[in-house]
């Protein structure tokens, strides 16, 4: 591999690294920080994605679609709170599994119902379309570098609300202690509906951001699920930065193991992921 | 009772004996209703209905029934269903299916219980290979039909040097194998494989490292939503201009729309395409728009042909299913009038077909010339050669 290769792919391991952070930050808030194992995660982001197909089509612009799109998300992640998740919070990890792997059921034949099994594409937006030339075959697309500075905004914001706002100490301590908080006159049910509502959100957003540069199809929760725990589990539960750190170390792993071990690549990551937790059981910023 | 009465009485009771013995058949259907072929197996469904009903129900002298599973594309429960079909409802054929691991299971059943089987998509080579067998049939390719016929169609062009990508599936492996085949026959250099894992689609460090090797082209075997990933992210790239990309016809086969326009122009090889000026294909587009109200794609094709064939063997032996021998011989020997143009059955029962040269153009891929005329399947490990 020459130093421009080098580059390029490392470019590569970045960019993807962050869009991993984009497709787990959701998982990051429901799971890492309130503490609810949420299989739909998957289905969330892939609703996002047919949100963005849906409201592109009918508004003319991604940027519409997803300035309609969040708050819709939050509507539907705060109703589903008040319906289903809000039973569990006290119940075991099973249920919760359960719940959320049923959800994954009803979510895949809504969609099988609502839009059909076809294959779909979002057009970006204009002024995002077109590539940066690298060298005189190669160019990057502008979009995905759009993505990635979307990214890190998300990464700030998101550990600016955890760790240095007032709502973010409540739902630490929810997460802690929920009778406790509750018994300070804090309301908590509302904050963890708020959360929720948020994680949702951001699991949508990343479906819909992430739209335009894959394909909307049936079953595309599925393989972002399993990534988003991974980096989550890797980077430790309720660490933003250990979230996005895990999500640049898978995105390093995939990237390389394709091009260095091509025989290995599809066990790169979860080799990774065997080998952090080994080291450190709680994950790379866990607190265990 | 008077004469006359008795004279309509057993008038009656022989009507009643004859329509008793019309001959019936009852076919299995067993294709994927949920999940990610969910489509495929719908136009398949739709197609073999087709010719049954512009046959008024019958096929070859037999009225037909069916039985229906849905397979789920799910090869731990594929031979749990397939029993279903031949032991609880007693069909005397099996039409399956799109998933090659679900038809593979299918394939043993059939053979264990001697059921006559049809496939009409499953591209496994082995189905007709080594799997073979006297009373397994397919109308619809092998992953090596399609790709071996790229490759005389790039030595034409003056491409040398040939970077290939799929996923690690057997599909991938076996269409990309074909290509290889008669690439590298023809003088042509694979300069490297290249892999990721099913259904990964995150392309963007195969794309750098193509550019790195700079090949004449690149020659891809991919479907569905990863076919759509691909072509986008290649024209993202900025590979498209200067490496052309082309593909088994998968590549290009209902996912033009979603492609927006990184899809234009991209050369596939496939057994079906747009604009064949045939009678029979025109007329097979006309009765399937009017049935179904969409136009009809290749998966539709594959299964009104499984309803042609299964009514050459019926018609050989008068609608009488439990000849099946006579069946066997007759749908062998057929000769089948496809929209797809007429194809005949190689020893290994695959269709020995012409596979097109298609230029993706909007959300069609009509055709562009004939790649291989006549090409039929090496089979290898088939004994039935």
């Amino acid at each position: 591999m020459d130093i421009f290769s080098f580059l390029v792919q490392t470019l590569n391991a970045v960019q993807y690294g962050l869009l991993l952070f984009l497709v787990a930050s959701g998982l990051t808030l429901v799971f890492g920080i309130m503490g609810i194992i949420n299989l739909a995660h998957g289905s969330f982001y892939m609703a996002g994605a047919y949100l963005a197909f849906g409201l592109t089509s009918a508004t003319g612009s991604l940027l519409w679609a997803i300035v309609l799109g969040i708050p819709l998300a939050m509507l539907f992640g705060a109703a589903l709170e008040a319906l289903l998740f809000v039973h569990l919070y006290k119940r075991e990890h099973l249920d919760q599994v359960l719940l959320t792997y049923g959800l994954i059921l009803i979510f895949e034949e809504m969609r099988s119902i609502l839009v059909g099994d076809d294959v779909h594409g979002v057009p970006m937006p204009a002024f995002l379309e077109g590539s940066i030339p690298l060298d005189d075959t190669l160019s990057y697309p502008i979009y995905r570098l759009a993505i990635s500075a979307v990214c890190i905004v998300l990464a700030i914001g998101l550990y600016l609300l955890i760790q240095r706002t007032r709502l973010g100490m409540m739902i630490r301590a929810g997460s802690h202690d929920r009778d406790m908080v509750q018994a300070l006159g804090i309301n908590i049910k509302l904050i963890y509906r708020v959360v929720f509502a948020l994680g949702v959100a951001m699991a949508a957003l990343a479906g819909m951001l992430a739209a335009p540069i894959s394909s909307v199809a049936p079953n595309m929760g599925g393989q972002v699920l399993i990534l988003s725990f991974v980096v989550v589990v890797v980077g430790g539960i309720g660490s933003v930065w250990g979230a996005l750190i895990g999500a640049l170390l898978i995105g390093f792993a995939d990237t390389f193991g394709k091009v260095i071990l091509p025989e290995f690549a599809g066990v790169m990551v979860y080799l990774v992921m065997a080998a952090v937790l080994l080291w450190r059981p709680a994950g790379l910023l866990g607190k265990g | 009772m008077n004469k006359f009465s008795w004279t309509i009485a057993v008038g009656l009771l022989g009507a009643a004996v004859a329509a008793h013995a019309a001959e019936e058949v009852k076919v299995g259907l067993m294709l994927p209703a949920t999940g990610t072929y969910a489509r495929l197996g719908t136009a398949i469904t739709n197609g073999f209905k087709l010719y049954v009903d512009e046959n008024g129900g019958m096929l070859g002298g037999a009225s037909v029934s069916y039985a229906t599973v849905d397979d789920e594309s799910d090869p731990a429960k594929a031979t749990e269903n397939a029993n279903k079909l031949v032991k609880r409802d007693g069909v005397d054929v099996l039409v399956g299916t799109v998933h090659s691991g679900v038809a593979m299971a299918m394939a043993k059943v059939a053979r264990g219980s001697k059921t006559l089987m049809i496939v009409p998509n499953a591209g496994a080579d082995e189905l007709t290979g080594p799997l073979c067998a006297p009373n397994i049939f397919r109308t619809s390719f092998t992953n090596w039909q399609p790709s071996y016929a790229m490759g005389p169609v790039l030595l034409k062009k003056g491409i040398k040097r040939v970077v290939t990508l799929t996923w690690k599936y057997s599909a991938g492996l076996q269409a990309i194998e074909g290509f290889k085949e008669s690439f590298t026959a023809g003088g042509g250099e694979i300069v490297q494989e290249l892999t990721l894992p099913f259904p990964n689609t995150e392309f963007q460090p195969y794309l750098t490292e193509i550019a790195t090797l700079k090949p004449d082209a690149v020659f891809v075997f991919f479907a569905g939503g990863g076919a759509v990933k691909l072509a986008k992210d290649y024209a993202a790239a900025g590979l498209k201009d200067s490496i052309p990309l082309y593909g088994s016809g998968f590549l290009t086969d209902g996912t033009l729309a979603a492609m927006g326009g990184a899809g234009e122009g991209l050369l596939t090889t496939l057994h079906y395409a747009d604009g064949l000026d045939n009678p029979k294909d025109k007329a097979f587009r006309a009765s399937y728009e009017k049935a179904y109200g969409a136009a009809p794609d290749v998966y539709a094709v594959q299964g009104y042909d499984a309803a042609q064939l299964l009514a050459a063997g019926l018609a050989a032996v008068k609608g009488k299913v439990e000849d099946r021998e006579g069946m066997i011989k007759a749908m062998a020997a057929a000769r089948i009038d496809s929209p797809r143009g007429s194809f005949a059955m190689s020893p290994a029962h695959n269709p020995v077909q012409d596979i097109y040269l298609r230029e993706a153009r909007g959300d069609i891929n009509p055709v562009v010339a004939v790649a291989a005329a006549a090409l039929a399947d090496p089979a290898r490990g088939c004994r039935m050669k």
